[in-house]
Formats: C-alpha cells, sequence, structure tokens
C-alpha cells in the first residue's frame, strides 16, 4: 500500500527533523542532552501562542519558532550548557534529565495540563487522492520542508566554511583553536542551531503528534532511537534510520497491530545487536 | 591509575599474596560510618513506628539503586532499561504469591532468580558498543517488557496491574499490618543481607578485576583477567538484586501494576545513585534516602509543581559539581575536620587514626 | 573516599531530624478527606479537574457539615500505584484522614484497596472507570462512572439509528478493552456486526496507520475510546484522512470530546456523535450555577466529567456525615452512602446499594457550535443506566 509508504516517510521526516539537531550535539560535540524535548517542545508551544491568542499565521510561526528556540539555546548554551563539554556522561544526563523536569513544570504552570491544539491553515489540510494513493496535504507539506533542510543540512555540513570549522572544532579542539578558529562560538552556534531545528520540528509536530507538558519525556525516547540507530557520526545516517523507523513503524502497525508497538524497539535492538555503533557509522562493527 | 590495577600489577611482583590478601583484608572490614549507618537504620523502627512506609519505599529503592551500582560503578555500564529486571522480579513475586505459595521470603528467592535468568540471557548484549548503545540497548529491552506486560493481560492483569496478591506471614510467622512496620523491618532486613553480601563480593579478588575491567579494559585483558565472564556474572547478580527488590515492592503493597517497568523508574534510580555517589555501594542507599524524602517533601508543599524543584536541584548540584558537595567538609575548620575523618575511619579492631 | 563517609554521619543526623513526626492534629471537630490524584504526569489533567470540581462543591456549600470541619488533604501520586498505596496509607495512619478519594486511573484505585478495607475507611472512586474496581474492596464507592456505562448506550443508539457495520477502535489498556468488549457485546447481540477490532497502544503518536485500516474497512461507523487528550489529535487525523467524506460516521464515548479541549478541537470534532454522562452544556439550573462557578474559581477552565465526579464525590461525604449526624466511622459513613439519590450537575444520580456504583443517566450528544463555542449539545437519553457489567452478572448472563 503506497498510501502506507507515503505516512510511513511522512512520519520518518517528522522524526528526522526533531532528532536531527540531538545528533548534532550528541554526535559532532558529544554531549548527552536529554532535554532536547524540551526544546522541541518550547518550538510547540511557541506556534499555539502565537496562533491562538494572537493569531499569526502558521506560516510565520514555522521561522519564528526556530529564531526563538535558537535564541532560548544560545542563552542556555552560553550560561550552562557550556561549562559541561567536558563532564562525564553521568554529569550531562542528570543536567538534562533536570532541565527537562523544570520545563514540564514550567509549562504546565504557564499553559495547563491539557492538550494543546492548533488550526492548520485551510489549503494545508485534507487530501488527494491520486491513483488511488491518499496524500495528506500537511504530510507532503512537512515531507517537503524536512526534504529541503536535509539537503541543505549536508551540504552545510560538508561544503561551508562553517561546517569544515566545525568538524575540525570537534575532531581537536586544540588543533583547531591553535588554526585560530573560535571554538567556543562554533559550538554555541551550532549548538543554537540543533535546538533552533528542534522547535521547528516542535512547531511542525504539533498537529500529529500532540503538545502537552510531558512532551520531552514521551519523545526523548524516540529521538535517541533515530540517533543510536542513525550512527552519530553524519547527518545522512539518522535521515535514513528515521525513515527507516517511521516505514517501519507505520506498517507494522498496519499490517500486524498486535505487535504494532513493538516493532519500533525490535528494530533498534536488532540493529544495535548487529551494528553496535549504528547503521551507518563511520567506524562500521569493530 | 586506579588503586585496583596497580594492586593487581604489584600482585605480580613481589610478594603477592601479602599485598593484595592484606589489602582485600581491610577493605572488607566494617567502617564506623557503615555502623551508624546501619544502627540507625534499624532504630527507626522504634524511632519513627509512623513513618514505617515511607521507610520501606527508601528501603527498596535504595536495594534496586545498589544494584544498578553494581553493573555501574564496578563494570561501567551505563543502563536506562534496569526497571526491566525490577518489574521482572515484582511480577514474578506477585504471580508466584497469586498463584502458588504466598509465603513472601521464598517469593524473593523465586523473583532473583526469574530476574536473574533474564540478566543472564541478556548480559550478551551489552558487551559490545560504546556508552550510548548499551543505554538504548537496556533501554529497548526495558520498553519491550513493558509492552509485553501490557499486551499478556490474561497473565498480568495488563494495565489495570495485577491485583488479588495476598501474601502470607513471612516465614509463616510475622503478619503484615497496615502500618507498615513488618514491612519496613523484612525490607531492612533483605537489604542489610544483601548489601553484606555486595560488599563481600566488590571486596573480593573478583571486585577488583571488575574495577580494572572498568578503568582499561585493554590492561585488564593482558592481566589475564576474562572480562567478559566477569561482565555476564556481575550483569547477572545485578539482575538478581534489581528482581528481590521489586518483590519487595510487590510484596509490601500486595499489588503490581505495570509501571514496575516503567521508563521513569530505571531514570530515577539512575538519578539516585548518581545523587549518591557512584562505585561504593552506599551510594545507593544515600541517594536514595536523599531523593525519596527530598521528593516526598516537595509533593507534599507543592503537589503540582514539585518536578520543577527537583529538577533544579539537579541542576545546582551539576553545577557545583559532585566533587565539590563531596568536598564540603573542607570548608570546615580544621580540628573539627580532622575529629570527623578520624570517627569516621575508625574500625573495630583496628588502631585510632589508622587511615589506609 | 574519606569524604563520602562524613557525609553519610551528617546525612543520618539529618534524616533523623527530617523524618520526626510532625505531630498531627486529631481534633475531634475536623473531618479530613485524602484526596490522592495524579497532578504530575501523563494524567495531570485528570487530577487538575477534579481536585478542581472537588474545591467548587467546598466553595459552594461551605467546609462544615453537621459540626465538623472538611479539611481536604491533596496529595500527587505521579500516576504511580505504589506511591498512592503509600500516600493512602500515611493519610490514614498519619493525618487520621476519614475519606479517601480521588484515583485517576484503574491500577491507582486498586492499589488503595486493601488500605481502605483493613483501614475500614470509604474509598470514593473519583476518576478511575473500570468496572471491577468496586468488587475489590467493599469499601470503594464510586462517584465518578464506568466505561461500560458509557459504551452499551452508545451501541443501543447505533442500531437504532441504521448503523449495522462498525469498526472499533480502542486504547490498548484495560479500560479500553472494557469499552470494546461490551460495546461489541451489546451491539452484536441485537444484530450489529463488527467488522474489525482495532487496539492502538496507549504510547502511539501518530494514528496514521489505524485511521488506514480503519477506512479500508470502509464501515458505516467507527466506535472509539480513547484517553481524552490523546482523542482529540484523534479526532483531526480522523478529519484529514477524509473518513467522514467516505461516509464513515465517528461515535464514540464522551472521553474522546472532552469538555476541557473540546473548544480548541475546531471544525474536525463538529458532528461526532458521543455518550456520556456529563456535558457541560447540559442544561439544568444545578449545572449552571455549577459550571458559572467552576470557570470563575479556574480562569474560565470549562469543566469536564471527571471535574464532576469530583464534585459529587463531594456531595456523597457531606450528605453522608449530614446523615449520620456527625458520626464519621467508616463503616456508618459507608452505610449512609448505599443508596443516596440527589440531583447533581449531570441530572439525577443514586448509588446503587448493593455493587456501591453510580447510576445516572447516559445522555447522546452531537458537537455543535453554540454561542461561537464547541459544545456537546445532549440529543436523546437513557435514564437510570446502571453499570452494565454487574447488572449482567447480577442476572447471569
Amino acid at each position: 500500500m503506497l498510501t502506507i509508504l507515503f505516512d510511513g516517510v511522512a512520519y520518518g521526516m517528522l522524526l528526522f527533523v526533531l532528532a536531527c539537531g540531538l545528533t548534532i550535539t550528541l554526535g559532532l560535540m558529544n554531549f548527552i542532552n536529554l532535554a532536547h524535548g524540551a526544546f522541541a517542545m518550547a518550538g510547540g508551544y511557541i506556534t499555539v501562542v502565537l496562533m491562538n491568542r494572537y493569531g499569526v499565521s502558521f506560516y510565520w510561526c514555522l521561522p519564528i519558532a526556530f529564531l526563538v528556540v535558537a535564541a532560548i539555546g544560545l542563552v542556555l548554551e552560553r550560561t550552562l550548557y557550556s561549562r559541561l563539554y567536558s563532564a562525564p556522561h553521568l554529569d550531562q544526563v542528570l543536567f538534562s534529565v533536570g532541565l527537562v523536569f523544570m520545563s514540564i513544570a514550567a509549562v504546565d504552570y504557564f499553559m495547563g495540563g491539557q492538550q494543546q491544539l492548533i488550526h492548520l491553515p485551510r489549503e494545508l489540510s485534507g487530501r488527494w487522492e491520486v491513483f488511488g494513493v491518499g496524500i495528506g496535504k500537511y504530510r507532503l507539506f512537512i515531507i517537503v520542508i524536512c526534504a529541503l533542510l536535509a539537503v541543505a543540512l549536508q551540504l552545510a555540513l560538508t561544503k561551508t566554511r562553517f561546517g569544515s570549522q566545525l568538524r575540525a572544532a570537534v575532531d581537536d579542539g586544540r588543533v583547531a583553536r591553535g588554526l585560530g578558529i573560535n571554538v567556543p562560538v562554533v559550538f554555541a552556534l551550532t549548538f543554537a542551531f540543533g535546538s533552533g531545528l528542534a522547535g521547528l520540528g516542535g512547531a511542525l509536530g504539533a498537529e500529529i503528534l500532540g503538545l502537552d507538558p510531558n512532551f520531552p519525556l514521551k519523545f526523548m525516547i524516540y529521538f535517541l532511537i533515530v540517533v543510536t540507530v542513525g550512527g552519530t557520526s553524519s547527518i545522512t545516517g539518522p535521515f535514513l534510520a528515521a525513515l527507516l523507523l517511521g516505514i517501519a513503524d507505520v506498517a507494522g502497525k498496519y499490517y500486524v497491530p498486535q505487535i504494532g508497538a513493538f516493532v519500533i524497539y525490535a528494530v533498534m535492538v536488532l540493529v544495535l545487536i548487529l551494528r553496535p555503533h549504528g547503521l551507518f557509522s563511520r567506524e562500521g562493527t569493530r | 591509575m586506579s588503586s585496583a590495577s596497580e594492586t593487581l600489577m604489584s600482585s605480580t611482583a613481589g610478594k603477592p599474596e601479602t599485598t593484595a590478601m592484606a589489602l582485600l583484608r581491610r577493605r572488607n572490614s566494617w567502617r564506623a560510618y557503615e555502623i551508624v549507618l546501619w544502627l540507625i537504620a534499624f532504630a527507626m523502627i522504634f524511632a519513627m513506628p509512623s513513618k514505617a512506609l515511607i521507610l520501606t519505599e527508601i528501603t527498596i529503592v535504595a536495594l534496586f539503586a545498589v544494584s544498578l551500582d553494581l553493573i555501574l560503578g564496578y563494570a561501567g555500564i551505563v543502563s536506562l532499561g534496569h526497571t526491566a529486571f525490577f518489574g521482572l522480579g515484582a511480577y514474578a513475586a506477585g504471580l508466584f504469591a497469586k498463584h502458588y505459595f504466598a509465603e513472601p521470603v521464598t517469593g524473593l528467592l523465586v523473583a532473583g532468580i526469574a530476574s536473574g535468568v533474564l540478566g543472564f540471557v541478556t548480559s550478551f548484549l551489552v558487551l559490545r558498543g560504546s556508552d550510548l548503545t548499551r543505554l538504548m540497548t537496556t533501554l529497548g529491552i526495558g520498553l519491550m517488557l513493558a509492552e509485553l506486560a501490557n499486551q499478556m493481560a490474561w497473565l498480568t492483569g495488563g494495565a489495570d496491574g495485577l491485583s488479588g496478591v495476598i501474601i502470607g506471614p513471612i516465614l509463616g510467622q510475622f503478619e503484615f499490618d497496615l502500618w507498615g512496620r513488618t514491612g519496613y523491618i523484612y525490607s531492612l532486613v533483605t537489604l542489610f543481607i544483601l548489601t553484606w553480601a555486595a560488599r563481600r563480593l566488590v571486596n573480593s579478588p573478583f571486585g577488583l578485576s571488575l574495577k580494572a575491567i572498568k578503568t582499561n579494559p585493554v590492561r585488564a585483558s593482558m592481566v589475564a583477567i576474562p572480562s567478559r565472564h566477569r561482565i555476564v556474572a556481575v550483569y547477572t547478580i545485578a539482575a538478581v538484586y534489581a528482581g528481590i527488590a521489586g518483590a519487595l515492592l510487590t510484596q509490601t503493597t500486595s499489588f503490581v501494576s505495570p509501571d514496575v517497568l516503567a521508563f521513569h523508574r530505571s531514570a530515577d534510580v539512575l538519578l539516585v545513585l548518581v545523587l549518591g555517589g557512584v562505585g561504593y555501594l552506599y551510594g545507593g542507599i544515600i541517594g536514595a534516602i536523599l531523593f525519596t524524602l527530598l521528593r516526598d517533601w516537595l509533593s507534599v508543599i507543592t503537589p503540582q509543581y514539585w518536578m520543577f524543584w527537583i529538577g533544579f536541584v539537579l541542576i545546582v548540584i551539576v553545577m557545583i559539581g559532585r566533587e565539590n558537595l563531596a568536598r564540603w567538609h573542607t570548608f570546615l575548620p580544621e580540628p573539627l575536620r580532622r575529629a570527623m575523618t578520624r570517627i569516621a575511619n575508625w574500625r573495630p579492631g583496628a588502631k585510632i587514626g589508622g587511615s589506609r | 573516599m574519606f569524604t563520602r563517609r562524613a557525609i553519610i554521619a551528617a546525612l543520618s543526623a539529618g534524616v533523623a531530624m527530617a523524618t520526626l513526626p510532625a505531630g498531627p492534629s486529631f481534633a475531634q471537630d475536623v473531618f479530613k478527606v485524602g484526596l490522592i490524584l495524579p497532578m504530575t504526569g501523563p494524567f495531570a489533567s485528570t487530577g487538575r479537574q477534579v481536585e478542581a470540581g472537588a474545591r467548587a462543591y467546598i466553595a459552594q456549600h461551605g467546609d462544615t457539615v453537621a459540626g465538623k470541619k472538611i479539611e481536604l488533604v491533596v496529595r500527587d501520586d505521579a500516576g504511580t500505584a505504589d506511591q498512592t498505596r503509600r500516600i493512602a496509607q500515611e493519610l490514614v495512619v498519619n493525618e487520621g484522614a476519614g475519606a479517601l478519594a480521588g484515583f485517576g486511573l484503574t491500577p491507582l484505585a486498586l492499589a488503595v484497596g486493601p488500605v481502605a478495607t483493613q483501614a475500614k475507611v470509604p474509598a470514593i472512586v473519583m476518576a478511575a472507570a473500570t468496572s471491577s474496581i468496586t468488587e475489590q474492596s467493599e469499601f470503594y464507592v464510586r462517584s465518578s462512572g464506568t466505561l461500560p456505562q458509557s459504551a452499551v448506550p452508545v451501541a443501543t443508539w447505533a442500531l437504532e439509528n441504521d448503523i449495522k457495520k462498525v469498526v472499533t477502535l480502542v486504547s490498548d489498556y484495560g479500560p479500553g478493552i472494557d469499552a470494546e468488549t461490551w460495546f461489541t457485546r451489546e451491539f452484536t447481540g441485537k444484530g450489529g456486526e463488527i467488522v474489525e477490532a482495532v487496539r492502538v497502544p496507549l504510547q502511539n503518536p501518530d494514528f496514521a496507520p489505524f485511521l488506514q485500516r480503519v477506512r479500508d474497512a470502509s464501515p458505516d461507523a467507527v466506535f472509539v475510546f480513547l484517553p481524552s487528550g490523546v482523542g482529540s489529535l484523534f479526532m483531526k487525523q480522523f478529519a484529514e484522512r477524509g473518513l467522514a467524506d467516505a461516509g464513515i460516521k465517528l461515535i464514540a464515548t464522551g472521553d474522546v470530546t472532552d469538555d476541557d479541549i473540546l473548544n480548541d478541537m475546531g471544525q474536525p470534532a463538529l458532528g461526532a456523535i458521543t455518550g456520556h454522562f456529563y456535558a457541560a452544556a447540559h442544561d439544568s439550573p444545578e449545572n449552571k450555577a455549577y459550571v458559572e462557578a467552576f470557570k470563575a474559581a479556574n480562569k474560565g477552565m470549562r469543566p469536564n466529567f471527571m471535574s464532576v465526579g469530583g464534585y459529587d464525590g463531594m456531595h456523597l461525604i457531606y450528605a453522608a456525615i449530614e446523615a449520620t449526624k456527625g458520626d464519621t466511622g467508616g463503616e456508618a459513613l459507608l452505610e449512609a452512602m448505599k443508596g443516596l439519590s440527589w440531583t447533581s450537575p449531570r441530572g439525577p444520580i443514586s448509588i446503587d446499594p448493593e455493587t456501591r456504583d453510580i447510576v445516572q443517566n447516559v445522555y447522546m450528544r452531537e458537537v455543535k457550535e453554540v454561542d461561537g463555542e464547541l459544545q456537546n449539545v445532549e440529543f436523546a437519553t437513557y435514564e437510570a443506566v446502571k453499570d452494565p457489567v454487574k447488572a449482567a452478572a447480577a442476572s447471569g448472563n
């Protein structure tokens, strides 16, 4: 069924946008940031507030969500995260879990615990039937945006000067600094960018995944799955992994609903047993 | 370089027997702080009978954290799915009591064995890969087990939980009471025995070899430590401990709900352990005391927003730095500090002031 | 190493001080109600509604009844059963609570059973909806409702309105399976056909595959039970996938069109048919007063069916204390609660003296726009519905 494939791709793309910021912090900067979902949630809530209280158009909300969350990310990076780059992983876990707890309670306090809903513009709702394949307009919109993003990211990382600087800073911070690269600034910008992507993902996903204060905890697991299965050494890895998981999840639930919930976990454990560093990692199996 | 591998080095040079064995013996002897801790814990039975329930909860969380410490602190395996063993033990104890035999001590053993088997089987999955891989593999196993418990409603009661579990008197003698006093004594004795056993274990050559593997796996294998076997063994033992902790929860609450397998329990126990300190067994116990009391206190003050303050405390702890917190006594006046060191280091049968 | 020992020494002292008994007051004229609810975690909105409902009752009726001052002690169990049980035990033993109440989910309610039985304290179920709860202890009384109670009338209505082929779609946990079982039983028993039964995992972000299954089965209608927050997501995706255009009707229990968030659902919710025991739009003077008081106290939040469970649960306690003339013994209160009947904001209700479960009207409602807001507008009533599960057991079916 092509409809199922289409839905799976859309779902996978959404997972990718949400998780690719995490790939950057985790894979490139080696920081276990479990609070990634909190940034995505921030993006979602910004969209909800702007649309429902101030009547801002959905299309404007997306870039605003990106920018505001990126700014939040920048501030947090400068004040808190940057002190922990060299800390043990356990400290990073402890810190980011603390951040998740605080964000959950704060959102509950300001927005209430109920599900938040947005109204898509009319032209994005509904679907087309093309040769018997049902294509949801909003899902198509997501696929297009995410595909563009993935390409842009890959290019930015491999072809631009900033991309090379970042990779240099990650590979060997000391040498990079010796070559005149301002490592802290590179890291801060990268972190802000990753957070911004999460915010964008949250804004895009509010319609499909829902939005309530428990968002960061509920979806943290999915982000981590995408990143571990994809491997953390490139953007293409998580991209393909997100697609694979999206399709496997949707198809699994459609064809074998009895065990639908297991599919995504089973795929992950299987991949990790066979290739402990992820499906598409440079190191390969060791 | 850690003292563990140094010891192993020196034991291959010179007088192997005496150096290594003396170190182990010294480590194995009881310290004053441990004795005081246990005395207080047992005194609580009489001092605060009205708090027996929260004390029981602390005890169970402590045992669970000790179990995690065995693999995290001694074998260096980060796990986010440790609750799989806790939950399996809880269900095993519940089902065993419901269908076969209501005596709790037997139930503990059954639960321990069940979790141990699962631990043994899954231990082969954590032998390879990086921290992140292990984190996710354990997490995946935990989540699948949780889903399984939900699906197998005919056995586990599904999302409604397993009710109708009636626990008989302990060893046919002591009934569980509403005030939770029996439950506390029972859990505390179990915790004491198991901590004592774990203490013996980590202060044995086996425990030292684990620390060596954690510090430097390559070097460990060079001095002929079979690291795979050791990790499998300690993972299995930790699973047994977690299973027993789960069984205690079932037996003191006479109810099992699927949230014994929920992800947040794995995360909580990790927080508890990190809070108390990794790698010396008592970290789990202290973390459990701190975390449970803090959470209980906050959630009474602000039932809806206590998570905010827990998060705040966690961030503050990380920002100040765990090492700095552990060094707080250096800010005390000199004489007081010296006195405290002496008292804390005192061991029965040793000269006062003898530090290692 | 020795630093840790120093910490332990300090800690041990700290623990000793922190856990000192707070000296609970056992004043004769105070009656404490221990309200245990999920105030954090995925079911926090349940807790918030129930608490607000209970507080609304106290605000309306004063905090004194038959010479007793009623005091609410609210605790969060974060949706974890062993916490619920410990808190219940502590409230009874240390705080001297005379009644326990709340319980957002079935396992949370079940965990309290042994405590209530052993301490002989009434436990008032204000939200949890699995039928079997009240059978686990003599001391449970329910002020919310059971799922079969809502699901069976929906099935009856569907058959009366030319719906013959139905796909059921429920959350894959206790209440969902309850709803599925009892809907199916009633529906097939009277000649309807269930084409397919779909169960959705509780932790499920995307409904696409399940909705596609429903669409491919092309039934007359899909019967849905999902917990309230998730339900709203479902509604949107239902509309997006064009199921309504394909001629598939949506019939559901009232959880899906929860009044708390119904208004935010917008267009997709219009026309959904649900059966439930309470709608904020219910037309009665009692309800008008309730909705107004509730909104004023909660920044305009609309009361939903859970809040009314909290409200009526408090009424049970008040009425029982009044009936016993201030005797607050657990067994006396329980006897007084059995058979009570009164007019609640949701309509006439009573407590079945045999099963201690609630007997209430179930209304069929359609989502319509009223004065610029989306409301569940009632159009048919099934009067005095008992819990079908226990009714069936009693009649030997």
